[in-house]
């Protein structure tokens, strides 16, 4: 194998991680701007989303399995932010995030006891677990491109709700001026259960996709959710499509670490870089210091 | 309304800190044996301490719907660590000084069982652990001894079965977890020796989500002939899936951490192939009648898989050597004074356990000798013996 | 207002004499155990609710900090030096009584570095590593200083796992005991159980009377107004940035320091005190303790530290966790100790009508 091709393979690599990290960071943001809320139980509904579809797949064909889990978990999103943020709007936003953290234990510890320890998986979607597929030489998973294909298809979707849809546009104003959009005539509270709901929903989607390559476990959600992050920063908090492409940075970034550095150090790399970019241009590589959807937390 | 609830809260509290249960220890006839047993039944070892405590469990109330030992019940007083060392030394003190249990079995993992080794040994209490690392015993403290095969066992077959197969360069990979390490420690140390040349050796992180970019590494180094992974899931099902995807088509071999038929279903068609060592537990059904092993872990599957609706797995039969041999002890000491026990112990011969024929001795306190282990491979999605 | 906080320190220190007796009394001795681990515990605690409750930041790294003051001594006082006998600074070092020659279980000749000198190389690093972390993070307005530590606590977290040094994943073991004073001895020994327990709760209370003074000084006024104003704070010219990291950098010293403490104690130390869960706990316990509430602090996290280390949850442990800290944040932001004594006091009022009004808060 050349090194024109171990250097594609690597990139592959690190798309292969960098999409996971993409679409978990994607719901990070959502939740983010709607509310201002760092949301630390975003990996849980990941782990939701695949703990629940593999049960589903069990009875029901694959696809009405991950339509299920998806639902149901965007519905929990949306019945935890009634429970616990509706309340709160008079708290800072500290409380809250210290919630979603309360939150992200208790729904790990619920889920341990609900189901049980073992790593479970769907099945691969196209293909199983020894095909891959050829590009210049270097080899990817076809759910890779799964993840991939979902990744784009919730972009595209998710800037044209909140481009053109009368629910989006309301959702960015809430985004950028939480009193002005309240003072012009905005159910801010409703809003902010449906950024729940859908950020759920991405998460619980990206979880059915990833189940196959990462499998599933109670407590895989606590790493995501902390890469996730970590992605959403790089990309700067609150712009999605910096979500994608900090993700896809930080998996590249750890791929190309393992070819240089030893592989027991390529966490440490990804987060010191983050703290580089956290102090030298706090607004993530793709936010602008004062553009739209960067508020302060 | 709201404050009351606290008041109310704060008062039980408290009240639940005072009545704290006082242990009064007495040796009267149908006084129940006392048997502590710390497991990671939680936490990122949980894999190790659930199967554990679940059999545990079982076997005390078999024992115990038998009539006991020496006339009297056993009382199993399990504590769940979650893989924290502060938290076993905590329980190891408690079952210690409050419970006055007469043996620990546990705990789950060797970075926890490495805190409470001098702890145990200074208090002369007997401790039973179910980790695997070599360190436990060796040096050989007076007080503890350990139930699954030694890793560097397992290194053994691993490289015997390279010679046969002419592989003398390999790449080794770990998890960040103890069990990686351990693994990692012995295979470095025992290659030379063996001839084996370790030409990339990498650590990866335990929740790994993909593990494509080491392996591109591996496959990027010239003249690697096989793989060595040292791990538990879902790493291991992860890294042979990566190989097949990569076209990387050389032996992998695994630890016997791979030691449940759901990680050969979970890694699918990637697991074919897959060499490595484990005891006979998985492969029961094909053990001749001869084997003395084949009476015990029949039973013991059959047991466990009606009672918990899931597969048998190796953890599980560390928790089932340990409790066996304690209670061995007992039974051939007649006694439950603790340092007749521990003597007991130290003089099991041929005591048949699920890992293998335990023969202990004052200087090996695993009693497992090599031949605890078989080399096994994964044909048609199930794990089978390997044959030559 | 300085004689109440004489009788508070009073109350605590005879609730913990209090308690030592009364399981002297009741042959319950043993439970001192687990209430010395959960007094280190609760200093840093404490110290993190100094950062949360006066400068309104939140950390989540100080499992980080606790782990790198843990290690450090961990490392240091059981690695042996004696290959390095002959260089000059090893010789210098020893001059300066750094090292101490000794056997070790086996009986083989080793040089290790004295607990004292651990001690302060474990403060001095914690120091610097808080410096770097805090003074970019803090510069920032908003809660980077959460992302950076966050951050900081998995890089920790990250490379005592993958470090043979630092044990890997098993941790370090056979920790020496630390003769602190002569008399003073911290260790886990049976024998030494009670001594160790005051040892703790000495420590605990001279924290706290610290802290106490420092907030009612004129640091802890600055630090209050930028708590509830920042903007404000900064108009009237408090450098609010330094306010802000020095008291990271307190706490941060204070979570190292019980690490040195809590390692001597246990004898030993693994990685697990640095991930993230940990952090995350000391933040539950922080807000469960109504976070600028020090007492109120100290007095939550020991409590429920001990019931966690005693057993008391069982596998539900981290669901108890996650539960308080949710319960307690949505009905008592400001903890449950603040209401509960008002409640306590409005009962005493109406028991004694001619007691007149309940007076306001501390």
């Amino acid at each position: 194998m050349g090194s024109g091709d171990l250097i594609l393979q690597y990139l592959l690599s690190g798309i292969t991680k960098g999409s996971i990290y993409a679409i978990v960071a994607i719901g990070f943001n959502l939740i983010f701007s709607a509310t201002g809320v760092l949301n630390f139980a975003q990996g849980e509904f990941v782990m939701l989303g695949g703990m629940i579809a593999v049960t589903l797949s069990f009875y029901v064909p694959l696809p009405v399995a991950i339509t299920g889990a998806v639902i149901l978990v965007a519905l929990i999103g949306c019945l935890l932010e009634v429970l616990f943020f509706r309340r709160l709007r008079r708290h800072s936003i500290m409380h809250m995030v210290i919630i979603t953290i309360g939150l992200s234990i208790v729904i790990q510890e619920i889920a341990l006891h609900l189901w049980d320890e073992k790593v479970r998986s769907l099945p691969y979607f196209t293909g199983k677990e020894i095909s891959s597929v050829a590009v210049f030489g270097a080899t990817i998973s076809p759910q890779v491109l799964w993840v991939l294909g979902t990744v784009a298809v919730v972009f595209v979707l998710l800037h044209a709700f909140l481009r053109y849809s009368l629910q989006g546009r309301a959702m960015r104003a809430c985004s950028s001026n939480p009193e002005a959009a309240m003072l012009s005539g905005i159910n801010i509270a409703n809003l902010r259960t449906l950024s729940f709901g859908l950020s759920a929903g991405i998460g619980a989607l990206a979880g059915c996709v990833i189940s196959p390559i990462t499998m599933t476990q109670y407590e895989m959600g606590g790493p995501l959710a902390i890469k996730g992050f970590a992605a959403a920063i790089l990309g700067g908090l609150g712009n999605p499509m910096g979500a994608v492409a900090g993700g896809l940075l930080v998996g590249v970034l750890e791929a190309f670490s393992v070819s240089k550095l030893p592989a027991a150090y390529n966490d440490v790399t990804a987060f010191a870089v983050l703290l580089l970019v956290l102090f030298v241009r706090p607004q993530g590589l793709f936010g602008s210091p004062t553009g739209d959807g960067v508020r302060e937390f | 309304m709201k404050k009351l609830v606290l008041v109310g809260l704060g008062a039980c509290l408290v009240g639940m800190l005072l009545c704290m249960p006082t242990a009064v220890a007495a040796e009267k006839k149908g006084e129940p044996i006392k048997i502590g047993a710390i497991f990671s039944v939680t936490g990122p070892a949980s894999f190790l301490g659930a199967p554990e405590e679940k059999t545990a469990k079982m076997l005390v109330e078999k024992l115990n719907k038998e009539g006991g030992l020496l006339g009297r019940p056993v009382e199993l007083i399990i504590k769940d660590s979650a893989g924290s060392p502060e938290k076993a030394v905590s329980f190891a003190k408690q079952l210690i000084e409050e419970e006055k249990v007469l043996a620990i079995i546990g705990p789950s993992t060797s970075g926890e069982t490495m805190q409470i080794k001098n702890l145990c040994e200074e208090n002369k209490m007997i401790l039973v652990s179910c980790a695997a690392a070599e360190v436990i015993v060796n040096p050989v403290a007076k007080y503890v001894f350990k139930t699954p095969q030694k890793d560097s066992q397992a290194v053994t077959w691993i490289f015997n079965t390279m010679k046969e197969k002419g592989i003398s360069k390999v790449a080794m990979l770990s998890s960040n977890d103890g069990f990686g390490s351990a693994g990692k420690k012995q295979v470095e140390g025992m290659a030379a020796a063996a001839g084996i040349e370790i030409l990339c050796n990498e650590v990866y992180d335990k929740q790994a989500t993909d593990l494509t970019d080491i392996l591109t590494k591996v496959k990027g180094t010239a003249g690697v002939q096989a793989v060595i992974n040292w791990s538990i899931v879902p790493a291991q099902s992860i890294v042979a899936k990566n190989m097949k995807q990569l076209g990387l088509n050389i032996p992998l071999f695994q630890s016997h951490g791979f030691g449940n038929p759901k990680y050969a279903a979970a890694a699918g068609e990637a697991a074919e192939g897959t060499l490595f060592p484990a005891g006979r537990l998985l492969v029961v059904d094909e053990l001749a009648d001869s084997n003395p092993q084949k009476k015990v872990l029949a039973a013991y599957k059959k047991d466990y898989e009606a009672l918990y609706k899931e597969d048998v797995s190796t953890f599980g039969g560390h928790g089932y050597d340990a409790v066996l041999i304690v209670t061995e002890a007992i039974k051939k000491a007649n006694s439950t004074d603790r340092d007749k026990v521990r003597d007991a112990i130290e003089n099991l011969k041929g005591l048949v356990g699920t890992a293998g024929v335990f023969n202990m001795t004052p200087q090996d306190h695993t009693g497992l000798a090599l031949d605890a282990f078989e080399m096994m491979t994964v044909k048609g999605g199930k794990i089978t013996l390997y044959k030559k | 207002m300085k004689l109440r906080r004489f009788i508070v320190v009073l109350l605590l220190l005879a609730a913990m004499v209090g308690v030592q007796i009364f399981l002297r009394a009741t042959g319950q001795e043993f439970c001192l155990t687990q209430l010395t681990m959960a007094l280190y515990y609760a200093l840093v605690v404490i110290g993190l609710g100094l950062v949360m409750g006066y400068a309104g930041q939140v950390s989540l790294g100080h499992g980080g900090f606790f782990a790198i003051g843990g290690y450090t001594t961990a490392v240091l006082t059981t690695r042996d030096f004696s290959p390095f006998k002959d260089t000059a600074w090893v010789g210098l070092l020893k001059a300066a009584h750094v090292f101490v020659a000794k056997e070790d279980l086996f009986g083989a000749q080793v040089m290790v570095v004295t607990p004292w000198a651990a001690f302060l190389a474990a403060m001095a690093l914690t120091a610097v590593v808080a410096v770097l972390i805090g003074y970019p993070a803090l510069r920032l307005k908003g809660h980077y200083l959460a992302m950076a530590t966050l951050g900081f606590g998995l890089i920790v977290y990250k490379i005592l796992l993958g470090s043979t040094v630092t044990g890997a994943a098993d941790g370090i073991t056979s920790v020496p005991e630390w003769s602190l004073f002569g008399v003073l001895t911290v260790s886990g020994k049976t024998a030494l159980r009670v001594q160790n327990y005051y040892i703790a709760c000495g420590l605990v209370l001279a924290v706290l009377l610290l802290l106490q003074n420092l907030v009612h000084s004129r640091v802890g006024r600055a630090l209050l107004a930028i708590h509830d104003r920042e903007t404000a704070a900064n108009a009237m010219g408090i450098n609010t940035a330094s306010y802000k990291l020095r008291a990271f950098v307190l706490s941060a010293i204070l979570a190292a320091a019980a690490g040195v403490f809590f390692t001597h104690y246990t004898g030993g130390i693994g990685p697990s005190e640095a991930s993230a869960l940990k952090s995350v706990r000391y933040v539950a316990l922080a807000a469960a303790g109504g976070m600028a509430n020090l007492w109120g602090v100290a007095v939550i996290s020991t409590l429920i530290n001990y019931l966690s280390l005693r057993d008391w949850f069982g596998s539900y442990d981290n669901a108890v966790f996650g539960t308080m800290l949710i319960v307690i944040i949505s009905i008592a932001p400001e903890g449950p100790l603040k209401p509960l004594g008002m409640a306590v006091r409005r009962v005493f009022f109406r028991l004694r009508p001619s007691g007149g009004k309940p007076h306001g808060a501390a």
